[in-house]
């Protein structure tokens, strides 16, 4: 069985005096080839939650099954393989005294794949790029551009489930309607599953099938997206996240 | 009643490729009302709201007919004249409130010290008065606020507090430049309520610059939206969704949207043209 499977999950934090609960006894199912939503504000958990996922915090207890493999403390060489994620910050995520080239180059290198030079060729026109961008640096590239190839490295070892965490939230909306249309390509072509964090519900809404909605570590409510459109969420918590996304309204005096 | 008005602005930069032009010659002007510059990055927003404090940094330039406040020309002020319009006729509240506050005062502190330069009013009354401002934003447990340093305190809690230090000397205009872009939604509301409140209360003119055409056209009264240094097109901020201009029209089309599902989304075509038409005046 594919997807990912969690159940129970803690995640915390060692302060000096005290323990950081970031995410508490949480339940999530995500089918294969579906895509997911985590919606909540900053410190509800959700990004905590895909870096548990892919081992960047040590600090978690409970069941997380991905793809099919129980995961421990040390993943496999495989599991890094199905699993990639795409950070919200394209500035931040690459070297940059590294071309599009070595970063891609080292990351299938690093993979284990031999015929580099065509699956660089193959990944950047996937990604929409093309040969053209091939050789040059991050200050060279746009916003939007840089996320592009940020995807073709997350691509590179040719991954079931993705996971994104907001990966729109740095650019400009034009710029976004192209990597929401990009990222929806893509999952068609490579037959991805999506685990998305976002803030913006309107972005979730338009990429995911289910969402769940975090408050202070905690899952208040799963929904799908017909509900989320219907404006019908159950627990007050998300009727009130979704009523702020709508924009401001005059409080009549 | 005209508060601020700017006639032909322009900001320009040189580069090793000749000068780079960030605004191009926009005209508008502001009464005691929100209004709301929107626009992508590098689409020159920010540089207007600078460029009327007079804060772009040399190389940069700014040239306009006039920028006037109260029909005083702020280009023509010595800098110790505009020292004294800065903070006290126009303030500005800036995007992120992490690189605005100083890190190693207490909130009370920082607060207090923009009173001190006003007048000479004791320790206790300007004490007084900045726990009286912290209420003001909505502030719930302001003593705890007054003795925190900036890092114990949230990012929307930050940002009201940068709010209520810009409107203790309680300036005529604020620029707030992405107010709230770094925060959570919700809090976001709130802080857009405080605002509101304030220009309903005090009568100040209120420039909100911000890239969320969505939140401006459901809090301004009206808009100016900027392409490549140019206004392209002004309107009603309630009627922004019927706005004809191209840009503005792409730009709406490629938001996401709840209430109308697509498959994918339209990608904004530019058009040339659109950089090279003259700019709409914003002179209401």
């Amino acid at each position: 069985m594919s997807g990912i499977v969690i159940k129970n999950l803690d995640v915390w934090f060692d302060g000096k005096e005290e323990r950081v609960n970031a995410v508490k006894g949480t339940d999530l199912y995500v089918a294969e080839g579906e895509s997911f939503g985590l919606v909540g504000e900053s410190g509800s958990g959700k990004s905590t939650i895909l870096r548990a996922l892919t081992g960047l915090i040590p600090t978690w207890s409970g069941e997380i099954d991905v793809a099919g493999e129980k995961l421990g403390r040390h993943r496999s060489r495989q599991f890094y393989k199905k699993v990639q994620m795409v950070f919200q910050d394209p500035y931040a995520a690459l070297h940059p005294r590294h071309s599009v080239d070595q970063f891609l180059s080292e990351t299938l290198r690093l993979h284990g794949f031999s015929d580099i030079d065509r699956r660089i060729g193959k990944l950047l026109d996937d990604v929409g790029l093309g040969p053209a961008f091939r050789f040059r640096y991050p200050h060279q590239l746009s916003g939007g551009q840089r996320q592009r190839v940020a995807i073709a490295r997350a691509l590179a070892p040719e991954p079931e489930i993705l996971l994104l965490d907001e990966p729109t939230s740095a650019l400009d909306v034009s710029v976004q309607a192209e990597i929401l249309n990009l990222l929806h390509d893509l999952r068609r072509a490579h037959n991805l599953t999506y685990l998305m964090v976002s803030h913006d519900l309107a972005v979730v809404g338009h990429m995911c099938e289910r969402i769940a909605v975090m408050q202070m570590g905690e899952i208040v409510e799963i929904m799908t997206i017909e509900q989320m459109r219907a404006l019908d969420p159950q627990h007050p918590y998300s009727r009130h996240l979704l009523e702020s996304s709508l924009g401001y309204k005059r409080q009549p005096d | 009643m005209t508060r601020l008005d700017v006639e032909n602005l322009w900001v320009k930069f040189p580069t090793r490729n000749g000068i780079f032009d960030a605004v191009r010659g926009i005209s508008f002007s502001l009464g005691e009302e929100r209004l709301g510059i929107v626009g992508e990055s590098g689409s020159g927003k920010s540089m207007t709201g600078r460029a009327i404090l007079r804060l772009i940094r040399k190389p940069g330039q700014v040239t306009a007919n006039h920028i006037s406040l109260d029909g005083e020309d702020l280009l023509k002020m010595s800098e110790r004249g505009i020292r004294k319009i800065r903070g006290q006729r126009i303030s500005m509240v800036m995007q992120d409130p992490k690189f605005s506050l100083n890190p190693v005062m207490t909130v009370g502190d920082q607060m207090m010290e923009s009173y001190m330069i006003l007048g000479k009013n004791s320790r206790t009354e300007i004490k007084n008065k900045v726990i009286e401002a912290l209420k003001a934003v909505a502030i719930r447990d302001p003593m705890r606020v007054f003795n925190a340093y900036p890092h114990e305190l949230s990012g929307g809690m930050g940002q009201r507090i940068m709010i209520a230090m810009m409107l203790i000397p309680d300036p005529d205009i604020l620029i707030a430049d992405e107010p709230t872009s770094a925060l959570d939604v919700s809090v976001q509301i709130q802080v857009l309520g405080i605002l509101d409140k304030l220009v309903q209360e005090r009568g100040m003119g209120l420039i909100f610059i911000s890239h969320d055409l969505n939140l401006v056209s459901s809090f301004c009264d009206r808009v100016l939206i900027m392409y490549a240094g140019r206004i392209v097109e002004v309107c009603a901020a309630d009627k922004l969704h019927e706005a004809t201009h191209p840009y503005t029209r792409g730009l709406l089309k490629s938001l996401p949207r709840l209430d109308a599902p697509q498959e994918r989304l339209t990608v904004l075509a530019r058009d040339p043209e659109w950089a090279r038409a003259e700019s709409v005046s914003g002179v209401k």
